[in-house]
């Protein structure tokens, strides 16, 4: 039991520190809103699905386009405590959904990191170091190039350019039915040069969009919506569940390949549904925020200096603490005169950190 | 090899491990070839060989982490092939060899991983009988909540005993269990596995100490060139010709005082060496000469020497040509005739200082060496007990009085001889 004790505690405590650091985040921005109303607005904000219909959608590439189905949910929202009108549309059209949005990626990042970090036994690991990050941004930046007419057809493009360069990795690096995660690591960094290669050149031909490319490159949550949360927040839960599921594994699997295959554990199977939840998780969160570094690094890390490296716990805690820190970046980052891209605010706060970690030796244990 | 399986098929299939026709290869490197082996509940069989004999991908093929070639692994009547990895780390527990594990779990984490195999993926409860009585057994309860990382070695390879304990598996396989440890901590180590066996798990070690290996277990399985050579009571096997093949060297077997049980002793590669050294009579100084000289490379012979003198047996263990007497009389017909035929075919003569030197040394026109590299006061009773003191020394004869002095000596000796045409 000691271990659900844990668990609880911790993700009790990140949970409400997620809370406050939303509403605190709520508040921030050209028009200062108090506590209470961000409160109450963020209460009313509240919705549940309450039907579903099918709506056609014109996607299309040059001129040809087709019509396709698309589900559309109708939401309820069953609150209404007395807001201004101003400040709830304010804080639930324009704040809510970067914010969500902010703290799904965080969720997704840290998640994944903390998984290919165990994965790889290897702290400098990342949740792009397989080439999802790369390969989003080469679907990205070629939607940017060269449009298409579609819903979501930049998320889309990247999410499937991140699935394609993961499992282009894992293709290459595995042998008859065996994937040593040295040549995965290997052929990631390839493939990460290669697609930055593929990136240089796409983005000469961005022509008047090379702005929106770079913007999406250095990672931003600046057009967020709520759509993106819909389509974001399943992929998210869902793959959480699934590596939540597969932490005792991975705990096993810290031990090295040969005692967890003598401890029971079907390794390879586990590795691939491992490097499949995370490749997925990453690529839903890069998708809709653009390449955002160091969340899935740092979090992790520091984590499992305060709760061990027990991932039936170090996952739950990093995803509520990368939500959590991913938030109050994008709060900074949006705070200013001029907002910069979320992205510059974690790698600027993340590398020094990093960096202080190295230098007291905390980063050699995993 | 038949009678291994005749004594199998009578015994329970519960349990036990029983490997057929096991073969399995590296790309174009045979590792195993054709192993057949049977290990039994209640029973300790230790796998020797030298390195690179495939002890360790043996062990790899028992518990799932690889998939043999051809040939059959059966688990507690079941063959591998159909079993889970789930499946068969019910049946057997690995102990690993002793690995840096660079994580920061405590023992108690990392003994609960060996309840692995008995849980479903979302259970996270621990049961805590399995992995308490694993503490408990292996002495480990106290440094529950202490990480692996701080552990000395010999801790930690009782923390991982304690994990593969918790998988509740009734055989133990141990891939050298003692490589990293003091002797304090083997003899602990295999004490407690032979206290588990007699519970009745059945336990297949790869062990590269063969001392320990004939000490702790019931059988052995000497492992060499991906086949299995010889197989039997440590007696039996240590015995075995094909020890020394499989070694590559050269290997003597004693019973050890203290234990009782067989001791090998194995003597590094020699270097060549020309020339052909008679060492006559027995004793301390005599063994020392022999070992010394045989360890340098030269043909050495022997004789006379006390029957069952330390002097004899280490002879026939290093296949030297030795003449023999019966101890406490004196050396006559044949057994003198025949020493002195070897100390003439001999380039040099070594005369030690214990009993039968001067049966030789009266007879021997080669360059002579007299070795006193003991001074103790029994050679010299020996030497008087064998009716035989030894002449004074003659003033051509030099006298050596270390192993080092001896080895210069008869080199020299060597040298002349060559050099003399003879």
């Amino acid at each position: 039991m000691r271990i659900h004790t844990r668990v609880l505690c911790w993700s009790a405590a990140l949970f409400g520190a997620l809370v406050c650091t939303v509403l605190f985040s709520a508040r921030v921005g050209p028009e200062s809103i108090d506590t209470w109303t961000v409160a109450r607005a963020t209460v009313n904000t509240f919705a549940y699905p309450s039907g579903l219909s099918i709506e056609t959608a014109r996607a299309g590439v040059w001129g040809y386009g087709l019509n396709l189905p698309v589900p559309d949910l109708s939401y309820t929202q069953p609150f209404d405590l007395a807001v201004g009108r101003t400040d709830q549309i304010i804080v639930q059209e324009l704040r809510l959904p970067r914010i969500f949005l902010g703290a799904i990626v965080g969720f997704s990042l840290a998640t994944a990191g903390a998984v290919m970090q165990g994965f790889f036994r290897n702290p400098m690991a990342d949740p792009s170091i397989i080439g999802v990050s790369s390969g989003a941004a080469v679907g990205a930046v070629a939607v940017i190039a060269f449009p298409i007419a579609m819903p979501f057809g930049l998320q889309t493009a990247a999410f499937v350019g991140a699935l394609i360069a993961a499992f282009g990795v894992y293709l290459i690096a595995t042998e008859n039915g065996r994937t040593p995660v040295a040549t995965l690591l290997l052929a990631g960094l390839a493939i990460q040069t290669f697609l930055g290669a593929v990136i240089s050149y796409l983005l000469l031909y961005t022509g008047d969009s090379l702005e929106e490319a770079v913007l999406w490159l250095m990672g931003h949550l600046r057009w967020s919506s709520w759509s993106d949360v819909e389509v974001t927040l399943p992929i998210a839960v869902g793959m959480f569940v699934v590596l939540l599921a597969y932490a005792r594994d991975l705990n096993v699997m810290l031990l090295g390949e040969e005692d967890a295959q003598a401890l029971g554990i079907d390794v390879e199977w586990t590795k691939r549904i491992l490097l499949a939840g995370a490749s997925i998780i990453t690529a839903a969160g890069v998708a809709v925020a653009g390449i955002i570094g160091f969340v899935g690094l740092i979090i992790p890390h520091m984590m499992r200096l305060l709760v061990g490296p027990d991932h039936r716990i170090l996952i739950p805690t990093s995803a509520l603490a990368g939500a959590t820190f991913l938030v109050a970046a994008d709060t900074l980052a949006r705070a200013g005169p001029a907002e910069v891209p979320v992205g510059i605010v974690t790698a600027a706060v993340g590398a020094p950190f990093f960096l202080f970690l190295l230098r007291r030796r905390e980063v050699h244990a995993l | 090899m038949s009678s291994e399986f005749d004594r199998v098929a009578n015994r329970d299939e519960a349990g036990a491990v029983r490997v057929e026709n096991l073969s399995h290869s590296f790309g174009d490197v045979a590792v195993l070839d054709g192993v057949d082996l049977a290990v039994d509940p209640g029973e300790f069989v230790a796998l020797v060989g030298p390195n690179g004999a495939g002890k360790t991908t043996l062990l790899r093929l028992l518990n799932g982490v690889l998939e043999p070639d051809s040939g059959t692994v059966t688990l507690g009547g079941t063959s591998t092939a159909a079993l889970s990895a789930k499946a068969v780390s019910r049946q057997v527990a690995t102990v690993p060899q002793d690995t840096h594990i660079g994580f920061s779990f405590t023992v108690e984490q990392l003994v609960e991983m060996g309840r692995t195999p008995h849980r479903s993926r979302l259970d996270w409860t621990s049961d805590t009988d399995p992995i308490e009585r694993a503490l408990e057994r292996t002495e480990t309860a106290q440094f529950r909540d202490r990480t692996v990382d701080e552990l000395s070695g010999g801790q930690r390879q009782r923390v991982l005993l304690a994990r593969a304990l918790a998988q509740e598996a009734p055989t133990l396989l141990l891939d050298e269990p003692t490589a990293s440890l003091d002797i304090n901590h083997q003899v602990q180590m295999l004490s407690l596995v032979e206290e588990l066996v007699d519970e009745g798990k059945a336990a297949l070690a790869a062990i590269h100490d063969l001392d320990l290996a004939a000490r702790y277990c019931d059988r052995l399985l000497l492992l060499s060139d991906g086949e299995i050579r010889a197989r039997g009571s440590p007696e039996d096997v240590l015995a075995d010709e094909s020890l020394s093949a499989a070694f590559g060297t050269k290997t003597a077997v004693t019973q050890n005082p203290a234990t009782g049980t067989p001791t090998v002793a194995a003597f590094t590669e020699r270097p060549p060496a020309d020339g052909n050294v008679h060492i006559a009579g027995g004793g301390e100084s005599s063994v020392r000469a022999l070992r010394t000289l045989w360890q340098a490379g030269f043909d050495v012979s022997i004789g006379p020497v006390p029957e069952g003198d330390t002097t004899a047996t280490l002879a026939d263990q290093l296949d030297c040509p030795a003449v023999t007497a019966p101890p406490f009389s004196p050396v006559s017909g044949k057994n003198r005739e025949a020493a002195i035929a070897l100390a003439r075919a001999a380039d040099v003569v070594v005369l030690s200082s214990g009993p039968g030197s001067g049966v030789v040394a009266d007879e021997a026109t080669e360059p002579r060496i007299r070795a006193r590299l003991d001074e103790s006061g029994g050679a010299k009773r020996a030497t008087a007990a064998m009716g035989d003191g030894g002449p004074e020394p003659t003033a051509t004869d030099r006298v050596v009085e270390s192993e080092q002095a001896l080895l210069t000596a008869v080199r020299e000796c060597v040298e002349a001889v060559e050099e003399g045409g003879v």
